[in-house]
This record gives C-alpha cells, structure tokens and sequence, in this order.
C-alpha cells in the first residue's frame, strides 16, 4: 500500500510491472487442493460444558468501537471463569476481516471463532470459510418464535445453521439538545414525523443551523437511504432476491427527500467521511441518523447533550436500517476436536451474557431478552428496543453485498449532485440485478 | 559518467596464474542467485500463476474454478459488460493522478535536493524534515488528511475562512479539488525518497566541473541546464520510472481520503482491481485486470526508456 514499496533496479522493472498481476497472484495462493472439512462441533456437549484439555482459542471480529472494549471485557470475564480455555480476541475492520479470514482459513491459520453480520454469513458458508453449527444452536435451545424472522433465517444457509444470532444494531436519531434550546425546540420532544421534521429543521434554520446532514457515504447516507425506501414503502430487492428493486417510486422518493435537504440548506453540499456525525458531536449539526454502536460515546460527552430517539417516520410506515452480528465458527484445517467443543462452549456463554453485550450499544437478538427490563434500562437504548418490529435486515444470500455496493454508489452520486436520483437508482439496479444474476450462478 | 566507479573497481591481481582462483565462471551467478530465488518465487511464478488465474472464472474459495479462455479479458472491452465501463472509469482516474503527480514529484524534490546539497548550518536537520513523512504509513497519512481536508469540518478550510478565502471547497468530496488534494498529500508525503535520490546523484557530480563552468564564466542557471542535469540524467530516468509506477499503483489515499467520491471518479485502477478480487472474491477479473494495467505499464517505461535514450545520441 506504501508509495514506494517495491523497491526497484532499473533492470528489475519490468518484473515489478509485472507483479502487480503477480501480487493477485499471490493473494490467490493457498490449499485449494485441500479436501473441505465441513466438520463442525458434533459432540454430545457442543457448548452446554467443557471438560476437556487446556486449549487457547483465537477470536476474530470487527468490534472497531467502544463495543470492543465491552467484548474484550467479556472475554477477559470468560478466561477468569473457565480456566480450562483462554480466548485471545483480535479486532479488524469489518472489511479487512473478510479478506484476511478466508485466506487465514484456507492456510489453516484461521480464527477458532468468528462474529459476522447476517449479510456475509451466506457468502463465507458458501466458501466453505465457515462450518455449521446446528449442534450449539439445539444445545442452546434457541427457538425461531424468539427472533425476528430475518435474525433467525439470517444465521441459515441451505438449510443448515452457521450463524448464532448475537444482536441486532439499528440507525436512530442521534440529535443534539443544546442546538435545539437555542432554536426553541422542546429538546425532550425530538420529531417523530415529516411535519415534525422539517418544522424543525425551518427552526434551526432560522437561527443559521443546517440541521439534518447527509452524508454521501454507506455510513449513514447509505443507511437513511435504506430506512427511507422501507418507510416509503419500497424495498431492496424482489422477493426471491433476483432483481433490485431500489429504483421504484418508493427509492426514488426517499433519495430525492435526502438531496432536497441539500438543496434546501438543511445540509450542507459535500458533507465528508464520518462529518455528519462529528458535526453532530460538534454542534453544528443538529440531528444524524446514527447507529445505535455510537450510544456509549455520545452519552459519555461533556462538551455537548446528545438525544436519542427512534427514526422519525417520514414516509407512509415505520422502517429502520439494522443488521444483526452472529457468532460463527470457522472451519478448522485440524483435527483438534477440544477445540471446537472449546469455542462451542464460548459461543454460548457468551449468548447467554447477551444482556451484557447489550450494554456494548447493542439490542439483544433474542426478542425477550429485548423486551426485558434488564435491557430497557440501559441509558440511551431503549428508544432502539423500540423500533425493533420496524427494523429491516438485508438479505442472506451469497455475495449479496456485491449487489448492495451498487446502491450506494447510487447514494453517493445524488447526494453529491453528480446524477438525478432516479437515474442514479436505475443505473445501480441494473447493474446490480447483473450482479445478482453473476452470483447465482457462482454460488448456485 | 557511470563507469568512473567500475573503473576503480578492477581489480589489478586477477591476472596472476597460479594462485586462489577467485572467480569461476559460476561466480556471477551465484551472487545473483539470492536475488533470483526471491525474483523467481515471489514474482515470475506468481505472475504465471496470475496468468493462468485470469484465464478462470476464480474464486480461491470455491471447490471449482470454471475454465473460461479470454473472456475475462474480452469482457473488459465490451460495452455492457459488469467491469468494462467501470474499469476504463478507474484506469482514466489512475491516469488524470499519475500526469498531475509526476511532474511535481520530479520537479519539486529536484529543487528541495539542491537547497540541501548547500552547505548551511541546520543542513542535517532539514534534510531528516523533508524525509520525515515518507516514513508514515499510507493508512497514517490517509487519516490525517482526512480531516484535514474535510470540506464542512476539516482543518484547512477553517483556516482558509480565518484568512477571509472561500472555506467551502470539497477538497475530498468533489473533483477537480479532491485530485488537488490526493495530489497534494502525495507529493508532500513522498518528496522526501525522491529528494534523497537526487541528494545522492547530486553528490556524484564532481566538483571539478562546477569549478571548470565557473572559471568559464557561466551563470547559475547554466551551470544547472549543462552541468547539473546531464550529470542527472541516469537518476532522472529512474526517479521518473519509479515515481510513474508508484502513481500509478496509487490506492492507499483515495481508498482512505475519498472513498473513490464523487460517484467513484477518484476511484484509482488498483482500488477496483481490490475490491473486485478481495471484495467480491473474483480474482479471475481481477487478475485479467491486473494484467492489463501491467501492459501499460510495460508500454510507459518502454516509452520513458525510449525518449532517455534519444537524448543520449
């Protein structure tokens, strides 16, 4: 990635040249030639105990904010009470995890335990990176009737289970009450509808505050887009996942609301990577559709007073971004039953701490742990707890965010003025029907 | 010029009979063999391996990888294909850096070698400042600028306000700003390896020559156009060539400054060629891709090589 890191002879270039086919290349080695060991925990324990030998577990996963810490803190909780297993947890950005993973497993060097979000689970089991693990969900006696329906299919590919829902994260509205008592805005009582919404913005407007930024950028721009398009009553794609359908009247009507914000001077024009939301922190933006990941930093500032409320509903319905993490377990190059059943039995401790988890800014998967009092305490998620049956998940099918990727294209294009939203919408569902229609035919 | 060190290099005993040989005529090549062991693992192999890749439809995950022939290749130069448009979208943003980066990347570390090649107190200290920031890495570097150059809350616009400027331009958000601005961070975080390059190339030139132009009563701008450059020349080309394939290899800055913003025009070749191979696992493209970038490549610092040469006659 540095600059300047081949270092080159005048002779030697040609070679590097060709290097950077080779660096692929390189990318691309491995043991393919390995026969798949799609062996998860079969033993009769898988997760309810563990007795066996002392074994150090490697745990992977893209907890990059202040839920980090909180897993870190649950994890060093687990080492204390099991003597017998330790976990050394690693923290990647989602997106370098699912480049390193793969090829981490296929070299046999893999993780012992994973955590995923319900839209890569499809892509990894159909890749063989992750193995089922229908034994710990049974063990763990999870039932369909105690998780949203998308949670629950979200961990299933082909019928078998690969994923242990965790949680569910979700956008809000992250909105900052000193910029609404200098606008005269009632900062107990954040807008709830469009009405609400914009009357809100004009007030803030008044006093020279652009209230509502929107951010080019799948984080939140391309996430408000999404609750927008469910709230308008559209959707991401066709029932059996062969078309996007994000260009209907629905995406167009809620990519040009977003747009009209810029046009209108509630944003500004060109808002950067993460602005929005620092904005938000700085008091200068007034209200960002967040995710619920950000509560613990924001409810720990001194400088300002962050509210958090549910999305407004702007269009015709509830609709909220979410996605869920689950635990996965990834396939193991050895024979090393000890272990699988190890990582098995962490896999459900940890589940059954979820209400801990949840102080991380997270909602439990599980609906009654939702419900719970326990959970409704927390400061600043109940509001999430609320939107629960309005969150939208995206589907499980293999490769699925190569689709999505294209609808944020979109997102950024309008938003920053480089093309109309319809055409901008129309333009990344055809290409991404093309995609899903690739895919397919890849994953079968 | 350059053969003044090969020159002195000759050893005098070698002709002697009857004593240790010290060379035989494997001696070259086994002084070579370290190098050609790495070249040949790390590079020729792979690039083969690479080759055959992009002959599939792959994915190193997957049980399968479907022989396709040329249509990776073919695919990229059909209109309505999933990557050509896209591809051709990022090789242009590849070129637009590459032509605004390397005339500065020459010029401006050639001036900053000069001024460090004076004799002046504080010499060392200033030559270690310049240096300095190549030693960050990109992902350093990328967040820095980030903020820095952030339109609504970065740094240089809240100073550009202070002085009464426009403190609205999109430095990472829109172009032509957002190439002014990878640009920008470019040459400031890698001036330094090229100045030190030159620094070494300037040290080469002997004195006596400046001594000789002076007695002959020529003026500094002389003594730099027939002194100082022919003297260059050599480290020239390789300055150039190294610095036209860094650009070219750019993908560290947009990845992390821009996000290939507005709508993936700063979306550089490698960038694509990364996400397609690592983010959607399609290596088979993405190293069909790779090769094609490696061709022009090759044609670029042929042509380079080409017009040094010309000079030379």
């Amino acid at each position: 990635m540095n600059q300047f890191s081949v270092p080159l002879s005048r002779r030697g270039f040609l070679g590097a040249a060709g290097a950077v086919g080779g660096a692929m290349a390189l990318a691309a080695c491995g043991g393919q030639s390995k026969p798949p060991t799609a062996a998860g925990p079969t033993g009769s324990a898988a997760g309810s105990a563990y007795n066996g030998p002392k074994v150090t577990l490697a745990f992977w996963n893209g907890f990059t904010g202040a839920d980090g810490d909180y897993a870190k803190k649950m994890v060093n909780q687990f080492n204390s009470e099991t003597p017998n297993i330790h976990v050394n947890m690693n923290v990647f950005q989602w997106a370098d995890l699912f480049q390193k993973m793969p090829a981490a497993v296929t070299s046999g060097n893999g993780p012992d335990i994973g955590a995923m979000h319900i839209d890569d689970i499809p892509t990894q089991a159909a890749q063989r990176v992750i193995v089922p693990i229908d034994s710990v969900a049974n063990n763990l006696k999870l039932k369909e009737s105690d998780f949203a329906p998308a949670v629950w299919q979200g961990g299933m590919y082909k019928n078998a289970r690969y994923g242990i829902p965790l949680d569910v994260h979700c956008l809000g509205l992250f909105y900052n009450k000193d910029l609404f008592d200098k606008a005269g805005l009632d900062a107990e009582k954040p807008p709830t509808t469009k009405d609400e919404y914009m009357a809100a913005l004009d007030k803030l407007k008044s006093k020279n505050i652009q209230g509502s930024w929107v951010s080019p950028f799948q984080f939140t721009g391309g996430l408000m887009f999404q609750s927008l398009l469910w709230q308008f009553g559209g959707d991401l794609y066709s029932s059996d996942v062969t078309k996007a359908t994000w260009d209907s009247d629905a995406g167009v009507s809620a990519l040009t609301w977003m747009v009209d914000l810029v046009k209108q001077g509630y944003s500004p024009k060109n808002v950067g990577q993460d602005a929005d939301y620092i904005a938000l922190k700085n008091a200068k933006n007034a209200m960002n559709w967040q995710g619920i990941w950000q509560v613990n930093e924001v409810t720990k500032l001194t400088t300002t007073h962050i509210g958090i409320a549910a999305l407004p509903k702007i269009g015709t319905k509830g609709g909220v971004w979410g996605n869920s993490h689950q635990f996965v377990l990834p396939r193991s190059q050895g024979n090393d039953n000890s272990k699988v059943e190890a990582a098995a039995y962490f896999v459900s401790w940890f589940i059954k701490h979820g209400a801990d988890w949840a102080k991380s800014g997270k909602v439990p998967a599980d609906n009654n742990l939702a419900k719970s009092q326990a959970f409704t305490s927390i400061t600043g998620l109940k509001p999430f707890a609320d939107e629960v049956p309005d969150v939208h998940f995206p589907p499980s099918v293999a490769g699925i965010n190569d689709a999505t990727a294209k609808m944020y294209d979109a997102v950024n294009a309008a938003v920053l003025g480089k093309a109309d939203p319809a055409s901008a919408l129309h333009t990344a569902a055809k290409q991404a029907s093309q995609v899903l229609s690739d895919n397919s035919k890849k994953y079968g | 010029m350059t053969t003044s060190t090969v020159v002195r290099a000759t050893p005098r005993v070698s002709r002697r009979a009857g004593r240790v040989r010290r060379s035989g005529p494997a001696t070259p090549y086994l002084f070579l063999a370290p190098y050609g062991v790495l070249f040949v693992g790390f590079i020729l192999l792979p690039a083969i391996y690479g080759l055959w890749i992009s002959l599939h439809d792959y994915d190193y995950l997957l049980p399968h990888q479907p022989w396709v022939g040329l249509r990776n290749y073919t695919d990229l130069f059909k209109s309505g294909s999933r990557d050509g448009a896209d591809f051709w979208r990022s090789i242009r943003a590849t070129v637009i850096f590459t032509v605004f980066s390397v005339p500065l990347l020459v010029t401006i570390p050639l001036g900053i070698a000069m001024l460090l090649n004076r004799k002046f107190p504080g010499r060392t200290f200033f030559r270690a400042v310049f240096f300095t920031p190549y030693v960050l890495g990109v992902a350093v570097v990328g967040v820095l600028f980030r903020f820095l150059l952030d339109p609504t809350i970065g740094l240089l616009n809240f100073y550009l306000g202070k002085l009464g400027l426009p403190d609205q331009t999109p430095w990472t958000t829109q172009v032509p700003w957002a190439w002014v601005g990878l640009v920008g961070m470019t040459v400031w975080w890698t001036l330094g390896f090229n100045a030190i390059i030159y620094l070494a190339g300037l040290q080469e030139i002997s004195p006596e020559l400046y001594e000789a132009a002076e007695v002959d009563g020529a003026t500094a701008w002389q003594k730099f156009r027939n002194v100082t450059l022919p003297g260059l020349r050599p480290v020239l080309l390789f300055v150039m060539t190294l610095t036209i394939l860094a650009s070219a290899n750019m993908f560290g800055q947009s990845w992390l400054v821009t996000k290939g913003a507005p709508d993936n025009a700063t979306r550089t070749a490698i960038f694509y060629i990364s996400q397609v191979g690592l983010q959607q696992y399609r290596q088979g493209v993405a190293a069909a891709m790779s090769y094609v970038v490696a061709i022009i490549l090759i044609c670029v610092s042929l042509l380079m090589f080409r017009l040094f040469r010309q000079r030379d006659v």
